[in-house]
């Protein structure tokens, strides 16, 4: 009977095992593979050594990604204390509200910011109205950041309000308690307890930040390329799919190592409380 | 909440709705200008609703997001309660590694990846021309697989595991007794990763971009190859429709998550519960 029921429950995972295997493992085969051969399917490192013109490129999608991810933080702090303070009820709209941009189509996001951010946009309309002159705004690496942050912002507010929101407020009392000022309790035990929370908000920021190729054509308007950027072009525009993959490769080598550095600083906390 | 944190709540919601105002006071627009008013007018909903290329997008995105959500839940739901009961060793181990796969790396190297089998394997089969709505529908399925697992383990390891014994001392086969005690104990879960597979299809442009071929056009395609060109404000009512109906869902769920808590409330004080 155990040996039957055993049998079925690994019978049960087998279809899943199956399309993991032919769409998330083998996939991964592909990307490797590609990037080591030529157009003939001959092996090469061409596409490793020609990976060198693009060292501005990865640096700048890191920088702007790091940049990106340190402004949401930021921003999603506070706010994410704030909607943790107040009642259910209020809580529940605010998280709504937070989530209510996501469901709109990001492409169509990015294009409005794109309208408002440009000469004849919104903004330099009312600055023109009032006499202070147009200033440009889009196709500046800040335009570019700031899609970014916009995009990205709810993926750190949810994940730090969901830690904020279960932390006891008798801990917070008990280090009033003992005598610590706001800034004391702040940093000493609301920041350490929310580590969990700022880790996972870091990685769904930094992910999509380094990687993404819409906003940075749109806001950037071509003359900031990042990465993603790159890869795109060499699978839609110039098919050289053994490029492209190298640059795949490269760049998911170079997230795991950044995350491994975002890490470092976020589980060192943790276990400090621990 | 002090008058300081209110002020800055709202900034930051100011921050987070800006576009979407734009573009739903330009979808009002008499002219086809996005940056200037120009009065009042709804010609862009009626240029909407005759565009047949845009109504047959999203047939399409809702046909695949119901089809890949289904199949999602079937084959995760299998899964998970598989791999419950699984004891932990590397197999385990391995297939939950192999899960966060798709969560953890970039979107736009999940969709190249895929691109790069269905070419390898389309240049063995059919020559070229394999990118469809096959090939989308597999990575739809892919990348919704992780978060119908990751919604439905969690209730089965609350489920108490006497709950099948039980069933099956009274009577039931195992398989009925699935259906009859575990089933029911974790539909919440199950429903929770289909709603989000359904939704993550249907927001999906990057997976699909690099999937898809120009026979099977979603709608964050079409808005894709749109927005290359001057977007008219066509393009925006739609938005401001979908905004509106997302809206209207968001108010009925929370109204009605908000009216079964103050009825557990209500109940608590009295003494029911």
């Amino acid at each position: 009977m155990k040996k039957r029921s055993a049998l079925a429950h690994k019978m049960a995972v087998s279809p899943y095992m199956l399309w993991s295997a032919l769409f998330i493992v083998a996939p991964m085969f592909f990307v490797v593979y590609y990037s080591f051969t030529s157009a003939d399917g001959g092996f090469t490192l061409g596409n490793m050594t020609q990976l060198g013109k693009y060292t501005d490129t990865f640096l700048r999608s890191i920088w702007f990604g790091f940049l990106a991810t340190f402004l949401c933080l930021l921003i999603a702090y506070p706010l994410a204390y704030a909607i943790a303070k107040s009642s259910a009820n209020v809580q529940r709209t605010m998280v709504a509200l937070v989530m209510l941009p996501m469901w709109m189509n990001f492409l169509i996001r990015t294009y409005s910011w794109m309208t408002i951010l440009q000469n004849t946009g919104v903004i330099n309309n009312i600055l023109d109205a009032l006499g202070f002159g147009r200033v440009k705004m889009l196709n500046t690496p800040g335009a570019v950041i700031l899609g970014m942050v916009y995009n990205f912002l709810p993926f750190m507010i949810l994940p730090l309000y969901s830690v904020l929101a279960k932390l006891d407020p008798s801990v917070v009392e008990a280090a009033q308690d003992l005598g610590g000022n706001s800034l004391t309790v702040l940093s000493k035990v609301i920041l350490p307890l929310s580590m969990p929370g700022i880790a996972s908000g870091l990685t769904m920021v930094f992910v999509p930040s380094v990687s993404t190729f819409y906003i940075s054509q749109k806001l950037g308007g071509g003359s900031f390329d990042l990465i993603g950027d790159v890869i795109e072009r060499q699978f839609q525009q110039s098919y050289n799919y053994n490029l492209g993959a190298a640059i795949s490769l490269v760049l998911m080598v170079l997230i795991l190592l950044c995350m491994a550095f975002l890490n470092r600083f976020t589980s060192g906390e943790e276990e400090m409380v621990v | 909440m002090s008058r300081l944190s209110k002020f800055y709540t709202f900034l930051v919601f100011l921050f987070l709705y800006a576009p979407i105002v734009v573009m739903i006071v330009f979808s009002f627009n008499a002219s086809d200008s996005t940056g200037l008013l120009e009065g009042f007018s709804v010609k862009w909903y009626r240029v909407l609703m005759g565009d047949r290329a845009i109504m047959q997008a999203l047939y399409n995105t809702l046909i695949l997001a119901v089809a890949s959500s289904v199949a999602a839940t079937v084959i995760g739901t299998l899964a998970a309660v598989g791999l419950d009961k699984w004891k932990k060793n590397w197999v385990r181990t391995g297939v939950m590694t192999v899960t966060n796969i798709p969560m953890m790396n970039p979107e736009i190297v999940t969709g190249v990846s895929m691109m790069l089998l269905f070419v390898f394997m389309g240049r063995l089969v059919a020559g070229s021309g394999t990118l469809g709505f096959g090939t989308i529908l597999i990575a739809h399925v892919t990348f919704n697989l992780p978060y119908v697992i990751l919604s439905v383990l969690p209730k089965l390891r609350q489920t108490d595991p006497h709950l099948t014994e039980a069933a099956q001392d009274l009577g039931c086969t195992p398989l009925k007794a699935f259906f009859k005690a575990v089933l029911p104990s974790i539909s919440t879960g199950i429903l929770t990763g289909m709603l989000m597979a359904f939704t993550l299809s249907l927001d999906d442009f990057i997976i699909s971009y690099f999937t898809t071929g120009p026979g099977f056009q979603t709608l964050p395609i079409a808005i894709f190859s749109m927005t290359k060109k001057r977007v008219k404000p066509d393009m925006y009512a739609l938005s401001t429709l979908i905004f509106f109906s997302i809206l209207v869902l968001l108010v009925l769920i929370n109204i009605s998550q908000a009216r079964g808590e103050n009825k557990r409330a209500r109940q608590y004080k009295k003494g029911e519960v």
